[in-house]
């Protein structure tokens, strides 16, 4: 929990916040992440460094690449998807109750 | 550390305001669940027919599939319409149904009229830390890329899908 203001902060920037999302979406090794974002490899580099140091991704050596997944050991991971989802979810509630509203007024 | 910034590290808070009616914000969240969900958001196997939220304490939340499978995947913890309505979080972090309820976490909902027409929709999902246990097992069981979970890379596939998408 000592690691949540760091997540917080982490996932404040939306490039970082494209990056954790593409990594909760399934592995990805750095080059991928740079080749899909309009962003320099360096650049990914640097934004799953501050990702690994607030705990939400974990980063692993496969052959000469580095494969970064989430980390499902830190609670801010979660909480992080959960955010993400009720916003989103109250978003579409918000369209459907006022559709319903303007159909039966 | 102090009890607000414990809460404030194991929950996530989300809010909305909506142009309808108190009563009408609170049947659609409840009974009409199903009408505004995100519709790719469910852990069932099968095709999707419905969402049942029953509408007393003691009831539970489910989706119905096709082929008659249900999935329980919530229990409603109280039921006071039209201000307020929680209910537990069974899902464990792997999106699983979690049948132990010592380890999941709950959302409260409350609903405030801000007019006539107008309704504050406040959502609080805490105890999120309830899930930790077992995390570790789980962290192992993902320990190469191949491994990570079906159901986890899946729906989290569909919500960078649905994020990119427009709601509707």
């Amino acid at each position: 929990m000592a690691y949540a203001p760091a997540a917080l902060d982490a996932l404040g920037d939306p490039t970082r916040r494209a990056i954790f999302e593409r990594v909760a979406e399934r592995p990805r090794a750095v080059g991928e992440l740079a080749r899909e974002l309009p962003v320099s490899r360096p650049a990914v580099s640097q934004h799953l460094k501050v990702l690994r140091e607030a705990r939400l991704v974990l980063d692993q050596a496969e052959g000469s690449r580095r494969i970064y997944r989430l980390d499902l050991a830190g609670v801010e991971a979660l909480r992080a998807y959960l955010d993400g989802f009720w916003n989103r979810a109250l978003a579409s509630f918000k369209d459907t109750v006022e559709r319903q509203q303007q159909e039966t007024p | 550390m102090s009890s607000s910034t414990q809460s404030a590290d194991t929950s996530v808070a989300a809010s909305i305001v909506v142009d309808a009616p108190i009563e009408t914000a609170f049947r659609v969240f409840t009974a009409d669940i199903g009408s505004w969900w995100p519709s790719d958001h469910h852990i069932l196997d099968a095709e999707l027919t419905e969402m049942v939220f029953e509408p007393r304490a003691g009831g539970h939340v489910y989706d119905r599939g096709v082929d008659g499978s249900e999935c329980r995947w919530a229990r409603v913890l109280a039921y006071e319409p039209p201000d307020r309505v929680v209910f537990s979080w069974d899902i464990d972090p792997r999106w699983q149904i979690q049948p132990d309820p010592t380890r999941t976490s709950e959302v409260e909902v409350r609903f405030t009229a801000e007019g006539p027409q107008r309704t504050l929709v406040e959502l609080e999902h805490r105890g999120i830390e309830r899930h930790g246990e077992g995390w570790e097992g789980v962290r192992d069981a993902v320990g190469s890329p191949g491994g990570w979970p079906r159901g986890l890379a899946a729906f989290a596939e569909r919500l960078t899908a649905s994020a990119r998408g427009p709601l509707s």
